[in-house]
């Protein structure tokens, strides 16, 4: 029996719960550390976790946290990917004095294989507390928990040994993160691992050296069903589309008709829904009602879809994307710190997804960067920018045109200022001229 | 620009603030109005690399201060 020093039971009644529970996590690692049947020559305290389970204890206790904000730790020439993490109880919690969390980049699409799993937790256990968070809100793996002198030999370790980088923390962009895409997904409309890939090899002076006036996040989604939610997370979401017409199998769509396919790849399978019935589950759910079946044929009137892939998802043999496919791109999602959660306004309605990929990376990112950087306040995200200077400045700065695409909702800013050279003929005016006509 | 010089100016601005230690990229564009934010941003990069400044993350936000100077661990005015 692995002893623990300190008692916990606030934070034992998590452990009760139905759901597994991060309590119960922590403590199998500090047993493991303890017992410590592979033998590690562990460079970092060996009862961090009891460590970490007195902290929480204690906050639960007083309703406060017990750690400090912030600290200087890096590694060297890069200014994020470290968060410096102390408690604010060293003596009572030594194995936590030093905390720092390592933000890692995760592979495209999040593909492991068992070895480069089994090394990362290898470098891990030894160097660090052996607790990871997989993965972060960003998307990309998290390190919890390791002392100042360890960082530059985990960055060492990763990028010698397993040949991965840091990812982004602090002012700068973060690290990139995409949905598995072509890789598996045929609802894929572009290679998001290869854009994303390319993306954070591009930027990686961004990713390292933070330069912006707050975090910044690029965000792939393959298709409007959005699996890496990039339209609520990500300064700039990259989501699939087409504009060409839906493809549709007429003969699978009867199949699933007369019930030999079934709706949504069987996944509603648990419960008995009656019969599939395309009226009512695909014709009426269609949110632009532009869909139609007259009993043998399934018809759509493409300039109305707004390809919010609900037909697609029923009935998946059917009906397939366009191949006329590339993405729109949306600016300005973002979480609640300061001025409410905000989802991405659509800047872009359709661009070609190409490698080199440089009309997006010319046109849109960097035009976006430049304005941000110049005009954002210290710590105003993107959206926030956006709202304060108006969707017409950001059209200004990136010299896209208005389309009504663009327009969300009914517009919330009724101001739109034409400027003097974009009116024919301007509007210089002879005061005397119109005196003529009108009295004072 | 004359980078030697810059440096210096960098260096004495932020040896007179006093109670703060750590700024925003945005208060070393100010410290040299003339030059473009970019040329400004890749030399505070540089006097980081020469570790004249260091950086200081509060994990969201990025800081940056004299090399040395301040707390280490925490945010500046705490005390
Ligand atoms: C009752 C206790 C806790 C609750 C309810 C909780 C809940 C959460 C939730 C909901 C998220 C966001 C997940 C996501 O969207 O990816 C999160 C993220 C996270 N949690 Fe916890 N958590 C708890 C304790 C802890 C502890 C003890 C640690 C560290 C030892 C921790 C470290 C993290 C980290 C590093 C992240 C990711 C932050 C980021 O992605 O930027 N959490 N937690
Ligand atoms: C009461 C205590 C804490 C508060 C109020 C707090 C608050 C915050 C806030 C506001 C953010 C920014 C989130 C965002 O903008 O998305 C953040 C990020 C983070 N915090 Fe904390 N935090 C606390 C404790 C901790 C602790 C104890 C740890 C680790 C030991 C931690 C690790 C992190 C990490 C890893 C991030 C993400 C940084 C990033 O965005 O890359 N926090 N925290
Ligand atoms: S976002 Fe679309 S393409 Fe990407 S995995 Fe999800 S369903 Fe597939
Ligand atoms: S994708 Fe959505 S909008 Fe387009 S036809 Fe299907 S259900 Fe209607």
């Amino acid at each position: 029996m692995v002893e623990f020093k300190h008692k916990t039971p606030l934070i034992d009644q998590l452990e009760t719960g139905p759901w597994t529970s991060f309590v119960s996590d922590i403590k199998r690692e500090h047993e493991s550390r303890m017992e410590n049947p592979k033998g590690i020559d562990y460079q970092f305290n060996q009862e961090c976790c009891d460590d970490l389970l007195g902290v929480l204890e204690l906050s639960y206790d007083h309703g406060r946290t017990h750690w400090k904000h912030g600290g200087i730790v890096g590694v060297f020439g890069y200014g994020g990917g470290v968060i410096g993490r102390y408690c604010d109880q060293p003596e009572m919690f030594p194995g936590v004095a030093h905390f720092h969390t390592m933000r890692v980049n995760q592979p495209m699409g999040h593909y492991y294989k068992t070895d480069y799993l089994e090394q990362l937790m290898d470098l891990w256990e030894r160097r660090g507390s052996g607790l990871t968070n997989m993965h972060g809100a960003t998307g990309d793996i998290i390190f919890l928990g390791t002392s100042t002198p360890q960082l530059e030999e985990v960055f060492y370790e990763l990028t010698h040994n397993i040949n991965q980088d840091l990812g982004g923390s602090g002012s700068n962009l973060r690290t990139p993160s995409d949905c598995m895409g072509q890789s598996m997904c045929e609802y894929a409309c572009y290679d998001t691992q290869e854009f994303c890939y390319n993306m954070t090899m591009e930027y990686q002076d961004e990713l390292h050296r933070p330069a912006f006036p707050y975090k910044f996040k690029f965000k792939f989604d393959g298709c409007p069903n959005c699996c890496v939610a990039a339209i609520a997370r990500s300064d700039l979401s990259f989501i699939g589309t087409w504009r060409d017409d839906i493809r549709i199998d007429q003969k699978a769509v009867k199949a699933y008709v007369g019930g030999e396919l079934k709706p949504n790849a069987g996944a509603h399978a648990g419960r008995d829904w009656g019969a599939f019935d395309i009226q009512k589950e695909v014709i009426g759910l269609c949110p632009t009602e532009c869909m139609s079946w007259d009993g043998s044929k399934l018809e759509i009137n493409t300039p109305e879809c707004t390809r919010c892939m609900h037909c697609i998802n029923v009935m998946p043999r059917a009906l397939r994307v366009g191949l006329d496919t590339g993405c729109s791109v949306l600016a300005g999602a973002k979480a609640p710190i300061l001025d409410g959660a905000q989802m991405g306004t659509l800047i872009v309605p359709f661009i070609k997804v190409e490698e080199p990929y440089d009309e997006i990376k010319e046109k849109v990112v960097e035009p976006i960067w430049d304005w941000w950087m110049e005009e954002g306040k210290n710590r105003e995200r993107l959206g926030e920018l956006i709202k304060r200077q108006g969707m017409q400045k950001l059209l200004e700065v990136t010299n896209f045109k208005a389309v009504p695409q663009m327009i969300k909702e009914p517009r919330s800013n009724p101001y739109v200022f034409w400027k003097e050279d974009e009116v024919p003929g301007g509007w210089k005016r002879d005061i005397n001229e119109f005196r003529k006509h009108h009295q004072r | 620009m004359d980078e030697e010089a810059t440096k210096t100016l960098i260096v004495e601005t932020l040896k007179k603030k006093k109670g703060k230690s750590k700024f925003y990229l945005k208060d070393f564009y100010k410290m040299v109005p003339d030059e473009k934010p970019r040329a400004v941003k890749n030399l505070v990069n540089q006097m980081v690399q020469e570790e004249t400044l260091e950086y200081w993350s509060s994990g969201s936000t990025t800081l940056i201060g004299l090399k040395g100077v301040g707390k280490q661990a925490a945010a500046d005015g705490e005390d």
